[in-house]
């Protein structure tokens, strides 16, 4: 079993690669970073050369540590699956939440590891303390990532002079149909693992746990091609048949993740040291209206071959981009609202995706298809990358027209839980 | 009107008397038949913890006798009310009179067919089988009228006196008191917080608060164990169900309960949640019985 974990901070490497001075490096980031802060994000057009994000597939099976100095599910190369929970406290007593803070992190651990949330007393005057759908299941790589909605820093819990700037609220965008149900929440949860079942016995233990403390705000879960179906491990395609994901910064690479993922102490809040910001948004698609939209509709509106990939006027996946480049008309090649041309926003501004598609049956309004899009994204700022990303996208993006935006949040995800500490312990 | 609801009334004091003079003995009966099962657990017994829950059984035999003898005399009243053609007062009764089964619901169920008879709802059994309180919420709140009823109403007390007799008989063993509780609000859960056991009168929330004292009293005779072996868990306990009574709270009217139908979507939600809420740390009650 050995063999098969990975070092959650070293994802997307070869497991065993991790030498002495890799965890220097590591253990230098918080240094690196009060350098950088201090630049803001200038570095970032460094990275502006689209590159696979991770040359092979990740094994499908596999054990990822719980503790760790990040949390998983962030920079690991993404499973099949995700589960999605966001909770809201009923509990107003900071003592609550830190007791049921611990619960989850043993919990969790457990969980990661593939066992039960707890051991069982066979006493058979009680239910099991674990659900039991996971029993001689594997964890096929299960992480749970744990974030801070704005909303955790309301008057409740006394706590308010500690949100982080960069936890801004997400604001109106243009064509928003944002439904308060399928948005924000006290705190998030993200399990992923490569099994659905396993992914979704997590949240339902959390929130069995949490059963007096806190409720399921929404819940969601979400997919993606898997590894059985796709052994080679390409760029994964969207619903809208597109791939989705082919400019991804390598968050593989430490210092890439350090200055796109990872939020540093000096950056404002040093309780988020060694955390990150997440961006959800709940994307329905416009399903009946794509399918019946041309070939060079549907190619113009993401800026790329459907098949290959490629960019608009180029032959592969992974070449770059000529946004210059003009047809026969005189104009770009690439239109310029395309959703690729404005989401590479020059070259400057990056984010981490990490997101899921979902379908949850039809409307039961209209009978279309009710599915879409979990869009997950992982930053160190959000005022200076996904907001401003997003602003632009809402602005003008060609995409919108068969997209809907019905949930938001932004969440403070907080650093890795070191053993014997707790999810949260730098703020609580 | 008066004499004869006066003259009712006497009659059902009467007849109320009667029936608690005949359990009065017959009890003495079902105590010392009980004792055999009592033997059976003899391991448990042993136990220092075993004369502490068989108090607790007892206490709340003598609970669900008590129920149920004012289950006898509200539903005499309410049959009464049909009989005498008083839509009006009838539907006054209905929603209380139910609430002393509801409140011991599961042992009910386990006396045999006496929950069909008395609770069924439309669709539950076949229409020609269909009787009992739901049947006479139909005709009060949809048909709103009683012809033909009075048989129904008849039967429904014939069925219910019936259950008081078997309740003499009823044996209560500590698995049952445990998960009793929880049961109790699995009934809220599934078919109280949906709205749907009281799909006529929308008097949902009687049943929901009588389902909630039922439990509570369950978790009463159990209190001094649970203290005494895991503090904690009492303490958890009622704080939830004070909560869940705070929920309730705002819904209570004139002694009585406002229309399920007049609760906004969040309300039912947050009523619900608080079930959920308190059940949970109810379902770890087994933890302090020693088995």
């Amino acid at each position: 079993m050995d063999r098969e974990i990975e070092q959650p901070q070293n994802e997307g490497r070869e497991p065993k690669r991790v030498s002495r001075r890799d965890v220097l490096k590591m253990g230098a980031v918080g240094g690196i970073g009060l350098l950088l802060g201090a630049t803001g994000l200038k570095g970032l057009s460094l990275l502006d050369e689209p590159k696979p994000a991770s040359a092979k597939p990740a094994p499908a099976a596999g054990t990822i540590p719980f503790y760790g100095a990040h949390q998983g599910g962030i920079v690991t190369p993404m499973q099949d699956y995700v589960c999605m929970g966001a909770f809201d406290f009923t509990t107003t007593s900071l003592e609550t939440v830190r007791k049921l803070f611990k619960q989850w992190t043993d919990a969790s651990a457990r969980i990661a590891a593939g066992e039960g949330v707890a051991d069982e007393s066979g006493n058979a005057l009680v239910p099991p303390a674990d659900t039991g759908e996971t029993i001689g299941l594997l964890p096929v790589r299960t992480t749970l990532t744990f974030g801070l909605g704005a909303s955790f820093f309301d008057d409740r819990f006394g706590l308010a002079g500690k949100r982080p700037k960069a936890l801004a609220d997400i604001p109106a965008f243009k064509r928003d149909e944002l439904v308060p149900e399928w948005s924000h929440g006290d705190v998030i949860v993200q399990v992923c693992a490569n099994d659905p079942q396993v992914a979704f016995h997590a949240i339902r233990n959390l929130a069995r746990i949490a059963r007096g403390k806190a409720v399921l705000r929404w819940m969601q879960q979400g997919y993606q091609r898997s590894g059985l179906a796709d052994p080679k491990g390409a760029t994964p395609r969207n619903l809208l048949g597109f791939k989705d994901g082919t400019n991804n910064p390598a968050v593989g690479d430490a210092d890439v993740a350090g200055e796109i993922v990872w939020a540093k102490g000096a950056d404002g809040a040093p309780w988020m040291d060694g955390g990150s910001y997440m961006a959800v948004r709940r994307i329905r698609m416009r399903i009946e209206v794509w399918d019946r939209t041309t070939l060079g509709e549907q190619e113009a509106t993401f800026g790329r071959h459907r098949d290959s990939g490629a960019p608009l006027g180029q032959a592969g996946e992974f070449d770059k981009a000529d946004y210059a480049k003009t047809g026969k008309n005189g104009k770009p090649i690439i239109p310029a609202d395309s959703h690729m041309a404005l989401a590479s926003m020059g070259g400057k501004v990056k984010i981490h995706r990490r997101g899921y598609s979902y379908s949850n049956g039809i409307d039961l309004r209209t009978g279309q298809l009710d599915a879409g899009l979990l869009f997950i994204c992982f930053n160190r700022d959000p005022r200076e990358q996904f907001i401003p990303m997003q602003e632009k996208l809402a602005a003008s993006d060609r995409l919108n027209e068969y997209i809907q935006h019905v949930g938001s949040g932004i969440y403070a995800v907080l650093p890795g839980v070191r053993e014997g500490g707790y999810i949260g312990d730098t703020l609580l | 009107m008066l004499k004869s609801s006066r003259t009712a009334l006497i009659a059902t004091s009467l007849a109320a008397v009667l029936l608690v003079s005949a359990c009065g003995e017959s009890n003495k009966e079902a105590k010392s038949s009980a004792s055999p099962s009592a033997s059976a657990t003899a391991s448990a017994s042993a136990s220092p913890g075993a004369a502490a829950f068989q108090a607790a059984v007892d206490a709340y035999r003598q609970y669900v006798i008590d129920q149920t003898d004012q289950f006898v005399k509200s539903t005499d009243a309410f049959v009464q009310a049909i009989r005498d053609g008083d839509i009006d007062k009838a539907k006054s009764l209905y929603a209380p009179s139910r609430m002393f089964y509801e409140r011991i619901e599961p042992i009910a169920e386990s006396l045999g067919d006496f929950d069909p008879w008395i609770d069924a709802r439309e669709g539950d059994v076949p229409d020609a089988e269909w009787r009992g309180y739901h049947k006479l919420e139909k005709a009060l709140w949809v048909d709103n009228k009683l012809d033909g009823q009075t048989s129904v109403a008849d039967q429904l007390l014939q069925d219910v006196k019936q259950l008081r007799v078997k309740m003499e008989s009823v044996e209560i063993d500590t698995p049952m008191l445990v998960t009793g509780a929880v049961e109790l609000l699995n009934e809220v859960s599934s078919s109280k917080v949906t709205g749907e056991e009281e799909r006529y009168s929308h008097t949902d929330l009687y049943d929901f608060a009588a389902n909630v004292d039922g439990a509570k009293e369950i978790y009463n005779v159990l209190q001094s164990t649970v203290k005494e072996k895991n503090a904690e868990l009492a303490a958890e306990i009622e704080a939830r169900f004070a909560d869940l009574d705070k929920t309730l709270e705002p819904y209570r009217k004139d002694g009585g309960y406002v229309l399920y139908t007049t609760l906004k979507e969040d309300e039912v939600k947050k009523l619900s949640q608080a079930i959920d809420a308190l059940a949970e740390p109810l379902s770890q009650v087994g933890t302090v019985v020693e088995v």
